[in-house]
């Protein structure tokens, strides 16, 4: 027999453990399928594990650091009764109520089915899909610079990206390389005002405006980058020997893929609050939000969907 | 930490990896390492489940750079895997338990 839960909450970074810690203080007794370890953002406790200082969600005036503050996510969840499983979601089935769910093991049964659920699933990481990247993954090349910028002391270096990861990302990595060089496709960032002083202001950081990377190059290590001026398409090659891919994200939306209506972007769409158009289906965080995709946003609309789930579960008379 | 867990340093590495009987799986981890946490608990489980197949050693990179440098390491968490005391599997970043214990033993 499966399990069966009142709410199954699919995924665990902000949105997800906060619709848990709402739902289980409503006594609902979620179910939290947090995904598994992985260097990428899909895993338990999500992007922010990937991440340094975390100087703007309120109530932490010193900033605390992204897996720190998803520690305590998770132990809230914890204290008033949620159940957390670090596995993943290999299949949900939302054509019939309740709904299906089937974790790692499972062949033909789901182990668990739920009246409601919350999916909280994120996004990841985009690649730049350019030569030589698939190759370098690990060997100078990566998409996590809290976890390989200790590596790049001393040494020249670009990050690819022009929003707020990417600013942050080469202001860390400053404390590590000699030079860090910021690729981006525009002649202007789209990070904040604030991300973007700090980086105009630090001497280590270089900007090559305009610019598109074609070919990572190297053999069984970054050796430079082939990049492109996008106005005069003039090639030239970069001499770093270290990148960070920081370009943006895509949902993760591969379990509803075909089942729920999803905007244009790729993005699940919700209409009002975290409704989705699927009758007890909730959408919460980035895996719907390609707007703010802040940690507080993203825990604020789990929060939102735990309320909604609950009101609909109380309609339903479940 | 597990007693069944070895913490190595730059000055220790050598002597234990060339003494070591059984294959020893080692961990080049750093406290700032998130995804470093979250196998740091399957690879306790392993120290005591995979006991008699092979031994599981820690280095922290943070304060061992030369054996991180030597081993070419530029991304953590990396595993590697000794055998009389030469490396016979790399893997790099972080895995589900079952997913590491394949790669690692279908190595041995």
């Amino acid at each position: 027999m499966p399990h069966h839960t009142r709410v199954l909450i699919i995924g665990s970074g902000p949105a997800g453990l906060t619709a848990a810690i709402y739902a289980s203080r409503a006594q609902l007794s979620p179910l939290v399928i947090e995904g598994e370890p992985s260097s990428t953002s899909d895993q338990p406790g999500g992007q922010l594990m990937l991440t340094t200082d975390i100087e703007n969600f309120p109530g932490f005036p010193e900033a605390i650091s992204g897996p720190e503050l998803m520690a305590n996510m998770r132990a809230q969840a914890l204290r008033f009764g949620a159940e957390l499983r670090i596995d993943k979601v290999r299949r949900l089935d939302t054509t019939q109520r309740p709904f299906r769910a089937w974790l790692s093991g499972d062949e033909k049964e789901p182990s668990v089915t739920a009246d409601a659920v919350i999916l909280a699933t994120g996004a990841q990481s985009l690649m730049l899909n350019v030569p030589g990247e698939a190759r370098l993954l690990s060997h100078g090349l990566s998409t996590c610079a809290t976890c390989d910028g200790f590596f790049f002391r001393g040494h020249d270096i670009a990050v690819v990206g022009g929003g707020d990861s990417a600013l942050e990302e080469a202001i860390f990595l400053t404390r590590f390389a000699t030079s860090v060089t910021l690729i981006h496709r525009r002649d202007s960032l789209r990070a904040s005002k604030i991300m973007q002083e700090r980086a105009f202001a630090n001497e280590k950081i270089r900007f090559a405006w305009n610019t598109q990377v074609l070919e990572v190059l190297g053999e069984s290590k970054v050796e430079g980058l082939l990049v492109k001026d996008t106005l005069s398409a003039e090639e030239r090659v970069l001499p770093v020997t270290g990148v960070f891919v920081a370009i943006g994200h895509v949902p993760n939306t591969a379990l509803v893929t075909g089942q729920v209506d999803l905007a244009e972007n790729g993005y699940v769409r919700t209409g009002v609050g975290s409704f989705t158009n699927i009758e007890g289906l909730f959408a919460a965080g980035d895996v719907q939000d390609d707007v703010y995709r802040q940690a507080i946003t993203s825990a604020g609309s789990g929060c939102v969907a735990a309320i909604d789930a609950e009101r609909w579960l109380e309609a339903q008379g479940i | 930490m597990n007693a069944n867990i070895t913490t190595l340093t730059d000055s220790t590495f050598d002597e234990v990896i060339g003494s070591s009987e059984k294959p020893i799986l080692v961990d080049f981890w750093a406290e700032w390492c998130g995804p470093c946490k979250m196998i740091a608990p399957i690879l306790e489980e392993f120290a005591v489940e995979q006991s008699d197949k092979f031994t599981i050693g820690k280095l922290d990179v943070d304060v061992n750079v030369a054996t991180a440098t030597k081993f070419s390491v530029m991304s953590i968490p990396t595993l590697l895997l000794f055998k009389d005391g030469k490396v016979i599997a790399r893997l790099v970043g972080a895995k589900p338990k079952g997913a590491l214990l394949q790669e690692i033993t279908q190595n041995l």
